[in-house]
């Protein structure tokens, strides 16, 4: 316990010694905070649509109207060839092409919706939206016509997040990328670099068990982690009014069993690399495949089969889970149970592993 | 019981087909300075590492301190010091901190670290940079350091690997009067060189060439066995046919 | 002189083919991320998992919930009571909920969504919505250009690459200057008769042909398994690409000429990078969804520059008249960062 506590205090010194960490511990997450929500949006705002208009009645007037007047769309132009609403798409200024055909106004059977697939969100959401501009016009117009009935339109509860701001679901999503980074890069360059100055020879030299040496490493990043989010939530709140509808403590709980994670695969790649670059290489796969596959930035219920199931081996899918949860929905945490036995089990497991691949002996 | 701190039996280290460390055997007594000198890639720190627990023999024994060095790696690491020939102190830490760390790590008491704390500066001279950072101070000094973090906790033996490379013959002058302090206080000293008039400071000097000791004795008797002048013609004339080099 | 360059760029191919774990690992690591992301990854919503709640049935409930059924968007997950589905919410296994209600002889629909994915509870009301009153949906018809099945590889192959020789080439280029700083071998060669210039040459050369290898197992990738259709263009992506590592290649060397040890080169090239790539490029969040501000931002981002132009070549198929304005800023961007990096370099 004393030598595992002068550890951590060595730790915390050469921690503060060195500006470079102090900048990325404090200031990145600071950065991060104030500026990712901002931008880390799927929100489909500004859908540019070009429409042709080859009916030019009094119909069309009043769809391309509406859809000018819809939340979210904005007609850029309207004309009368659909090589010329291309050439917009091509230039990136329209998303969604809307294409009226001859005598829609006598006839209205068919329309036709484009959709720039380059970016895929976009352009689905955007000509989804499209459609229920056009058929509200439609319906409305029909009823005025007498030919079909009005029918009810459904009322919509927004749960948990009524705004629909997708900020308020990149909040928390994004404290995980932080801790997905601080956590797996810093512990891998910390052992490494005392491998390459040589200290690490003085501390297999000496009766420093070796669960003690690396428990020092990685509870000098469960600190890190809860401050990390501390900071975030902090943020979160003051800036974006945004704070944790479910147990704090609960974060806090995952937030210590993620970091245990993260660093214990740092710490276990730094075990079996021999430089900081291939360390560093290494480690980068894991966190970007970590950002990527865990439904962090992009949902897993998309993803094709086999990859959903992978996923189940992806640390901070679990995390992810539960942060939104208790963030957003106030989820108790009886409900989170599988989660939290997950990152549980996982932590042990790399735990387990980075002290069984740190030798003392060769 | 002897009155051996280190024997050696056969000890022998393969890297695949490469034996690096060829069957070599030797007594090292209590309070002996034992010298181990050898061309680079003769196979000093393979074997030395081997004495400290951090690698394992491919075959033979060792006992150090008492204890078994394939065996009990660990227990022979509360018994001894060891100081790398790559300077390892933490840069970024203080003198201080660096002392108190590894006397921690030792399992040293509070007070018992204090005690041995004032007592290293006073003898090193250092009380006026203990708060300084390791980067800063100066090559000659951090050796010394280094020698005072592996020996605060008064270990049975401790190993020094090339200690003073790179300094001027001055400071090298003053490491040795720490070494023969040390050694007069019953430590015991294992240490590998490549300046041969430090050889001449060993009680006893062993010279290994190729992975094998090819001569083992007190400074005099070699010079007098191989009919010489000095510890640099009896090398000279000992490794005479080495296969291997740097 | 051309001696002195040419045993440079030999001696760091050397040291590069040396560490073989090293070298493997950086060729074979693009590769992995591609695919994995090439095939798994998309930001559509689908599979949106609904329950129903009716409280009394009837035949326009029974047809609803037979095209709930049916519908390959949803997955139908049952029927339940209105407290059953905020539980179900809640623990994340139901996305939303129709609520279907008798009052008066009028069946009143309310449609209930978790919108802590604001895409998703769009979808899914958009959705829900289009069951219930299916008069106008039926009258449009909705296409996709360019990439006709949505398949989300074709926006992040682009994505990837930009991500990927950013951080590479970058981490590449400085650690291995910092390394030679750290142990002094870079002085050794700055004292010598060599132009700093040569040194500098002399370092990007092997890296360059390095990126080159992994840019062309990129490209054999994307055309090859990820069904990207391949065309003329695809020169026009090589040379874009080679101006893009040359880029990324001056960025870690100017991070080399500003920290001093390889941890700083690697936090700075491996981590602060990485967020800003990630998120400010385009490849995730679409850059026109950002304040003005941060829209200006993110300009200096090359990646951002790189990604879009790679999208119009290799997606939209256009000429390469429509990427001058990219082209453009990158190989600006190129030539002050080197000129930058060189000055750093020699006053040091």
């Amino acid at each position: 316990m004393r030598i595992l506590a002068a550890l951590l205090r060595k730790e915390l010194k050469l921690m503060r010694r060195n500006p470079l960490i102090i900048r990325v511990i404090i200031a990145m997450p600071v950065m991060v905070m104030l500026v990712l929500p901002l931008i880390a949006s799927l929100d489909v705002k500004n859908v540019g649509i070009t429409v042709v208009d080859n009916d030019r009645s009094i119909l069309s007037s009043r769809i391309i109207r509406d859809l000018n007047a819809a939340e979210g769309l904005c007609v850029n132009s309207v004309c009368s060839t659909h090589s010329e609403a291309m050439t917009e798409v091509e230039n990136g200024t329209s998303d969604v092409i809307l294409t009226i055909p001859q005598n829609f106004e006598q006839n209205p059977e068919s329309l036709d919706v484009e959709a720039n697939g380059v970016n895929a969100t976009k352009g689905m959401l955007g000509a989804q939206y499209v459609v229920s501009s056009v058929s509200l016009t439609l319906s409305q117009w029909l009823g005025e016509q007498g030919t079909e009935i009005k029918a009810n339109r459904p009322s919509v509860i927004n749960r948990y997040n009524p705004t629909l701001e997708y900020r308020n679901y990149m909040i928390p999503a994004i404290m995980v990328v932080l801790i997905i980074i601080i956590c797996g890069f810093l512990p891998a360059l910390n052992l490494v670099s005392e491998k390459e100055t040589g200290t690490i020879e003085a501390m297999n030299v000496s009766p420093v068990s070796r669960m003690t040496f690396v428990l020092s490493k990685l509870i000098i990043f469960w600190v890190v982690s809860l401050l990390v989010v501390a900071v975030g939530m902090t943020i979160g709140y003051l800036v974006y009014g945004l704070a944790p509808q479910g147990s704090i403590l609960g974060i806090f709980g995952a937030t210590v069993l993620f970091s245990l994670v993260m660093s214990g695969i740092g710490v276990t790649i730094a075990n079996k690399s021999a430089t900081m670059m291939q360390s560093i290489f290494v480690m980068f796969a894991f966190i970007m495949i970590f950002q990527l596959m865990s439904g962090l930035l992009t949902p897993i219920s998309s993803m094709p089969q086999w990859a959903q199931a992978f996923t189940l081996f992806i640390p901070p899918r679990y995390f992810v889970e539960i942060m939104r949860s208790i963030y957003l929905k106030a989820t108790p945490l009886t409900a989170l149970w599988p989660q939290f036995t997950a990152l549980a089990a996982l932590a042990l497991a790399t735990c387990t592993l980075a002290a069984l691949t740190y030798k003392k002996t060769t | 019981m002897n009155n051996s701190v280190i024997s050696v039996r056969n000890l022998t280290k393969r890297f695949g087909s490469f034996t690096a460390v060829d069957h070599i055997s030797f007594d090292v007594s209590r309070g002996e300075i034992f010298g181990f000198l050898g061309a680079n890639g003769a196979g000093k720190t393979t074997a030395m590492r081997m004495l400290c627990g951090l690698s394992q023999p491919s075959d033979g024994t060792g006992l150090v301190a008492g204890f078994d060095i394939a065996a009990n790696p660990e227990m022979v690491k509360r018994n001894i010091g060891y100081m790398s020939q790559k300077f390892s102190l933490y840069e970024d830490l203080s003198v201080n901190d660096n002392l108190t760390l590894f006397a921690t790590i030792y399992g040293m008491k509070n007070q018992e670290i204090k005690k041995r704390k004032a007592e290293l500066y006073d003898f090193l001279e250092m009380t006026d940079i203990k708060n300084s950072l390791v980067r800063d101070i100066p090559i000659g000094w951090k050796q010394r350091l280094a020698f005072a973090a592996a020996t605060i906790h008064n270990p049975k033996v401790v190993f020094l690997d090339e200690p003073t490379g790179g300094v001027d013959p001055i400071t090298r002058r003053r490491f040795w009067e720490l070494i023969y302090k040390v050694s007069s206080e019953g430590m015991t000293v294992f240490v590998t060189t490549h300046y041969l008039d430090e050889a001449e400071y060993c009680n006893r000097v062993s010279i290994m060439v190729d992975g094998r000791i090819k001569a083992l004795d007190s400074p005099n008797e070699l010079k007098l066995k191989y009919g010489v002048e000095t510890m640099d013609a009896v090398f000279r004339k000992v490794a005479e046919g080495a296969q291997r080099s740097e | 002189m051309n001696n002195t360059l040419i045993s440079l760029v030999k001696k760091e191919f050397l040291h590069i083919i040396r560490d073989r774990r090293t070298a493997l690992i950086t060729i074979l690591m693009p590769l992995v991320l591609l695919l994995l992301f090439g095939y798994a990854i998309s930001t559509e919503v689908n599979n949106i998992n609904v329950m129903a709640v009716i409280d009394f049935h009837s035949d326009k409930s029974r047809e609803i919930l037979k095209k709930m059924e049916v519908n390959s968007y949803f997955t139908f997950i049952g029927l339940a009571t209105v407290e059953e589905l905020d539980d179900a919410m809640k623990r994340g296994d139901a996305d939303a909920g129709l609520v279907m209600r008798q009052s008066d002889a009028q069946t009143e629909y309310q449609i209930i969504v978790d919108a802590s994915n604001p895409n998703m509870a769009k979808t899914a009301t958009a959705y829900l919505t289009g069951l219930i009153e299916p008069a106008g949906n039926s009258l449009v018809t909705t296409r996709t250009l360019y990439n006709p099945r949505l398949k989300s590889s074709y926006n992040f192959v682009p994505g990837i690459m930009g991500m990927i020789f950013i951080l590479v080439c970058a981490i590449m280029t400085s650690v291995s200057i910092v390394s030679e700083k750290e142990s002094g071998t870079m002085n050794l060669l700055l004292v010598s008769p060599i132009r700093p210039a040569m040194i500098i040459i002399g370092k990007l050369v092997p890296y360059f042909v390095l990126s080159c290898i992994i840019l062309a197992a990129m490209l054999g990738l994307s055309y090859g398994l990820l069904d990207i259709p391949l065309n003329a263009s695809v020169f026009n992506v090589i040379l874009l690409s080679m101006l893009y590592i040359v880029l990324a290649l001056s960025i870690g060397l100017l991070v080399s000429s500003i920290v001093s040890t390889q941890l700083a080169a690697l936090i700075v090239s491996a981590m602060i990078f990485m967020i800003p790539i990630i998120f400010f490029s385009g490849m995730l969040f679409p850059i026109d969804n950002m304040p003005q501000v941060l829209q200006w931002l993110s300009s200096i981002i090359p990646a951002r520059w790189y990604i879009s132009a790679l999208k119009k070549l290799m997606i939209q198929q256009l000429p390469v008249s429509y990427i001058v304005h990219e082209v453009t800023i990158l190989g600006f961007m190129t030539l002050l960062i080197l000129v930058i990096a060189i000055k750093k370099f020699k006053t040091r």
